[in-house]
């Protein structure tokens, strides 16, 4: 399967900040890839050298075979964009605004409504793009970036602020876009959506790509500890420790504060046993680790800005 | 090559069509923008029309101001000379008055500039304000030319000097010969210069520019429909200007090379336009982009000429003025446009539009950014 992107060891510095400092990846064609990374990070300029709005000053980069940089009028026709902010021409209409981006790439206006139509918005086609609701806005940018059919799409952070029920519905646009064999590249901040989305990840910070691999796979090398939580009440701490002593289940972190009593362990078989003996499985949850934990783990938890 | 590739590839391969549908689709998108915007369309419209039929309203008349005098009594004088038609009397507005307290008050206030009387043996009495020194010679002068006409023609004698006036061409302008122009001016010159920054600033902000620097479409295409735009805009304010001040009311009158403001307003919007360019190029925000705009155009305007006439200026207000591209748009518009002016008159000013537009879009073009980031 030949690459879509490989960037060989990008570097890009502003002023005293190293943005990006040594990056290299690939990613196949037809791959779903997630760029993942606390906020400064360096994802957004990394996924601008790799567009080729940016220059990095060091480094090879190669999508579909081409140069990004300089602007490459041969590459750009098969590449899709969506930026952060919605990029809308003022005082338009959804209709009027992807018809507009499609004429730059020689579409007429029939492919661009069945876009439209495929997004979902038909029906506020002709709504304003300013008076449009966060979700409608996101999914008319996504439709833009894909209007002209291109071979690898570029995202954004495209579920940021949306509410639950559109940020579902708007992956279930994402998978299809990329079961069309479509190359996607994704950055977010939502570590659920790249566990559920992307075939692979690669999780930045400070300039590095930190690890890169599909996300169950990242998820199993880190330290599975799983916490076990049931309604309090049914079992007191002292009890449960003595069972658990008892039964040579290692665990930790056993704790009750009031409404939920709540343990780690490596070994949640002994433990999910002796609380069904008890008959103390009200309430029960019972969480692994996720690619969140990977993340803190691998860039910390100090605050960002 | 797969079907589908072949399909994804088609557009690019087809240059020719692709490059027209993306200037219609951006020129559209321009005009939309234009005409969906109230603010825009007030300031580029309406105001500079409503400042037209303001000052031509305000200035209606005060190059045809009559001398009006109070007749009180009988005055042989006037009435001898009333039938003529063209006669010394022509300038005069004479109100007939019996009471000579009544018009005498008039004069004080100013309302009348003089009042005339007839004392005994054929003294004629004229009491006059000497508020407005202009109009106090003027009535003088007048009523002194009509005692010395009558006197003559009561003698009989053969006048030994004659005098022998005919009209030239009419070379004194009359307000709306240059409100016109002036107002057109500054109207092209918001609608451009706007036009200009706040694509610029708004897509630059709202990362369009940089969205379209994704598209495979050449700058050239996106100067190309920013530059049609401008100019259709610019067009229809030539147009509703010249309509309104050929209204009755305004009474402008296009002499023959009129059309000639047609290019000139082209020439002058290219050069409006790079203005425009430098200050969307400069500003980070379209309130900055808009502080930059004023002061230019607002200067501009008034050292231009662009409201009131500069003949009276001291002249180092005029050589600042010809700095400013606004009145290479101004004079020979207002010569083609009313005073029989031609091709020798627009010419340079073209010219020198043009030159502007070269040297203020090499300098935008230094301070150009597809990102504010």
């Amino acid at each position: 399967m030949t690459e879509a992107i490989t960037a060989d060891g990008i570097r890009k510095r502003y002023g005293d900040v190293q943005a990006v400092d040594g990056v290299s990846l690939s990613v196949s064609t037809g791959e779903f890839y997630g760029l993942l990374g606390p906020n400064g990070a360096g994802k957004t300029t990394t996924l601008e050298i790799l567009e080729g709005i940016r220059e990095a000053d060091e480094g090879r980069v190669e999508l579909l075979g081409m140069s990004p940089w300089p602007r490459n009028a041969k590459l750009l026709p098969r590449i899709g964009v969506q930026f952060q902010a919605s990029a809308f021409f003022n005082k338009l209409s959804a209709r009027e605004t992807i018809r507009t981006f499609a004429s730059f790439y020689g579409i007429g206006p029939k492919a661009a409504d069945a876009m439209l139509e495929r997004v979902g918005l038909t029906e506020s086609a002709g709504v304003l793009t300013d008076k449009m609701s966060g979700g409608q806005a996101q999914r008319l940018s996504i439709a833009c970036a894909l209007v002209h059919d291109p071979e690898l799409v570029f995202l954004d952070e495209p579920t940021t602020g949306l509410d639950p029920q559109a940020r579902r519905n708007l992956w279930d646009l994402l998978r299809d876009i990329n079961a069309e064999g479509r190359t996607v590249v994704l950055t977010t901040h939502y570590l659920d959506e790249a566990e559920i989305l992307c075939d692979r990840v690669s999780v930045m910070d400070h300039g590095k790509v930190l690890k890169t691999g599909a996300p169950a796979a990242l998820v199993r090398e880190i330290d599975d500890t799983v916490r076990i939580r049931v309604e309090s009440g049914m079992l007191t701490v002292d009890r449960a420790r003595d069972l658990l002593t008892a039964a040579g289940a290692a665990f930790s972190n056993l704790e009750d504060d009031g409404t939920t009593l709540a343990l780690s362990t490596h070994a949640p078989g002994p433990v999910l046993s002796m609380l069904a003996e008890e008959n103390a499985l009200r309430g029960l949850e019972v969480r692994g680790a996720t690619l969140e934990d990977v993340f803190l783990q691998l860039t910390g938890r100090e605050y960002r800005a | 090559m797969t079907a589908t590739d072949q399909a994804r590839t088609s557009p690019a391969v087809d240059g020719g069509r692709e490059k027209a549908n993306a200037f219609v689709g951006l020129s559209r998108v321009m005009l939309l923008g234009f005409v969906r915007d109230k603010g825009t369309l007030f300031f580029t419209l309406a105001l500079p029309l409503m400042f037209l039929v303001l000052f031509g309203v305000l200035y209606k008349g005060g190059g045809t101001s009559h001398v009006k005098v109070a007749e009180v009594g009988q005055v042989k004088l006037l009435d001898q000379l009333k039938d003529q038609k063209d006669g010394p009397l022509s300038v005069l507005e004479i109100t007939t008055f019996t009471d000579e307290n009544a018009a005498l008050a008039k004069v004080k206030k100013g309302e009348l500039d003089g009042l005339v009387s007839e004392g005994p043996d054929g003294k004629v009495v004229l009491r006059f304000s000497q508020a407005d020194q202009v109009k106090a010679g003027t009535v003088q002068g007048i009523v002194n030319s009509l005692v010395q006409t009558a006197n003559q023609l009561s003698s009989h004698a053969t006048p030994a000097y004659t005098l022998d006036a005919s009209k030239v061409e009419d070379d004194s302008t009359k307000p709306i010969q240059y409100l016109t122009p002036g107002l057109l001016a500054y109207a092209v010159s918001m609608g451009a210069v706007y036009g200009a920054s706040f694509t610029l600033v708004t897509w630059r902000k709202k990362r369009v520019l940089r969205r379209l620097r994704l598209a495979p479409i050449s700058a050239g295409t996106i100067v190309a429909a920013r530059v049609v735009v401008s100019v259709i805009v610019a067009l229809a304010q030539t147009a509703l200007f010249l309509a309104v001040a050929q209204l009755d009311f305004f009474g402008l009158k296009l002499t023959g090379n009129w059309w000639l403001v047609i290019p000139l307003v082209i020439c002058a919007t290219l050069a409006f336009m790079s203005i425009g360019l430098l200050t969307g190029s400069l500003a980070k925000s379209e309130e900055s982009a808009n502080g930059m705009n004023q002061l230019i155009i607002l200067p501009m305007s008034f050292l231009g000429g662009a409201f009131i006439p500069l003949d009276f200026a001291p002249s180092w207000l005029q050589d600042v003025s010809r700095a400013l591209p606004l009145r290479y748009l101004i004079n020979p518009a207002k010569s083609v446009l009313s005073q029989g002016g031609g091709i020798a008159d627009a010419l340079p000013g073209m010219g020198i539009l043009l030159g502007f537009t070269v040297v203020l879009s090499a300098i935008a073009w230094r301070f150009f950014n597809w990102d504010d980031a």
